[in-house]
């Protein structure tokens, strides 16, 4: 269907932004439109204003601040995957962006638009959440930082309150020795992952795994991290015996393209095989 | 609700318009410009009927607004070669037979337009997963595949 009718503005600062957001109570953010825009197509979504970043001065950036790496909000995802800095410094995150959706939406989606949009089976919140990163918001009371365990707080919501703006992402910079893998069981490439597994991880001089991350999309109303079997894998557990307590505290729900149980069985099989790549990278 | 006036690039020429916010590009392209070879099935982002080339690079002409592409540069497919000349993907494309109905052929040759810019001489590999972002519901895409080979060396892409 065609989108329902709404006006539109395009603020070219972070302050003309928010006060545009906060002059209408059924105002939305226009990151780059790419979850959105089929959200209006299908009349699931009817906001009366939308508030367009594109012309945000200041929000399309990657810095690199030493031990972490800040991404503006409405920095392309095209731009990020095929940012050396980023493949260097960040590499589990420039390789997840090679699954997100297809290239002709990499090119216009953003990194703070998936982030904010919180689709449970996205790659980006995963990826946030499985490394510990934390998001910049500002608001009418000025500017914040939510860390990631305190930003998904159900299917498509966060913690980022109503006229507030997701303004960057900060994820930790890798170390040396850090292996990471993503691995997706989906349908097609392209589509979101019945299940996927999302892992860094980083060897000490004896090569013994010293930090590990493990992050799961598709298997709850939110990315998860696998608690349980990052704790067995830095107790020395082998990536086999390890993946098999993935399911520790999941529920997924059952639907058309899979059954709980069916998700269950993948997060063991994607945590194996994405601890074991990661390994072997980090080798 | 207001119209907004737009400046857009469209194959080379400056192209002003008052649209309301709500009227996506490819509506755009095909209702106001007559531009009628960015094709619409889904209108949700799944098909890629309506690639075009935003800033030289594709994306879904139905997944942005008009507002949004205001004082960026889109190629269509009328816009990839001049006049009726038949540029190399097409040519190819009717050497392999790439099409049956023909709905989803432009998206297709604006989505490997881009494919062998990147990469001049994809593997097969290189390019199924090139076109997974496009659906063709007639040929099963064997055909389509080909004609990407073919265009490879049309192109002098080939080893």
């Amino acid at each position: 269907m065609k989108p329902p009718d709404f006006d539109y503005v395009a603020p070219t600062s972070v302050d003309g932004a928010i006060k545009a957001l906060g002059s209408d109570s059924e105002a939305k953010v226009l990151a780059g439109g790419q979850s959105l825009i089929p959200l209006l197509a299908f009349r699931l979504a009817g906001p009366s204003l939308l508030v367009d970043l594109a012309r945000v001065d200041g929000l399309d950036h990657i810095t690199d601040q030493g031990d972490r790496l800040v991404i503006g909000a409405m920095t392309r995802q095209r731009r990020v995957e095929r940012d050396p800095l980023v493949a260097n410094r960040c590499p589990l995150l420039a390789e997840s962006l090679r699954h997100v959706g297809h290239p002709q939406i990499r090119s216009q989606g953003t990194i703070g638009g998936s982030v904010a949009h919180a689709d449970p089976a996205a790659e980006l919140p995963g990826v946030v959440l499985a490394l510990g990163g934390r998001v910049h918001v500002t608001g009418p009371a000025g500017d914040r930082t939510i860390e990631s365990e305190e930003l998904f707080q159900g299917f498509l919501s966060t913690s980022i309150a109503d006229g507030e703006i997701l303004t960057a992402v900060e994820v930790p910079a890798s170390g040396p020795r850090t292996g990471w893998s993503v691995v997706e069981v989906a349908r097609r490439p392209g589509d979101y992952a019945l299940c996927g597994a999302l892992c860094q991880l980083q060897l000490d001089d004896a090569g013994a795994v010293m930090g590990v991350h493990l992050g799961l999309i598709g298997v709850g109303d939110r990315p998860m991290r696998a608690h349980a079997v990052e704790a067995a894998v830095l107790a020395g557990a082998n990536p086999a015996d390890a993946a098999e307590l993935a399911p520790d505290g999941l529920s997924p729900s059952s639907d058309v393209h899979a059954s709980s149980d069916y998700r269950l069985h993948l997060a063991t099989v994607t945590s194996r095989r994405a601890l074991t790549q990661a390994l072997e990278r980090a080798a | 609700m207001s119209d907004h006036a737009v400046t857009i690039n469209v194959n080379g020429v400056e192209r002003s318009n008052l649209v309301p916010a709500r009227l996506t590009l490819a509506d755009f392209l095909r209702e106001r410009l007559d531009l009628t070879a960015t094709h619409l099935a889904c209108e949700h982002g799944v098909c890629g009927a309506c690639t075009v080339l935003i800033d030289g690079e594709t994306a879904r002409a139905c997944l942005l607004l008009t507002v949004q592409a205001d004082g960026r540069e889109v190629t269509t497919l009328e816009g990839l070669t001049e006049g009726d000349e038949l540029g190399p993907i097409e040519q190819a494309f009717w050497a392999k037979h790439g099409m049956q109905c023909g709905f989803c052929t432009p998206g297709f040759v604006l989505t490997i337009a881009e494919l062998l810019d990147d990469n001049p001489n994809p593997s097969r590999e290189e390019i199924i997963e090139g076109l997974g972002g496009n659906l063709c519901r007639c040929t099963g895409y064997v055909k389509i595949v080909e004609a990407v080979e073919e265009a490879v060396t049309l192109r002098g892409g080939g080893a």
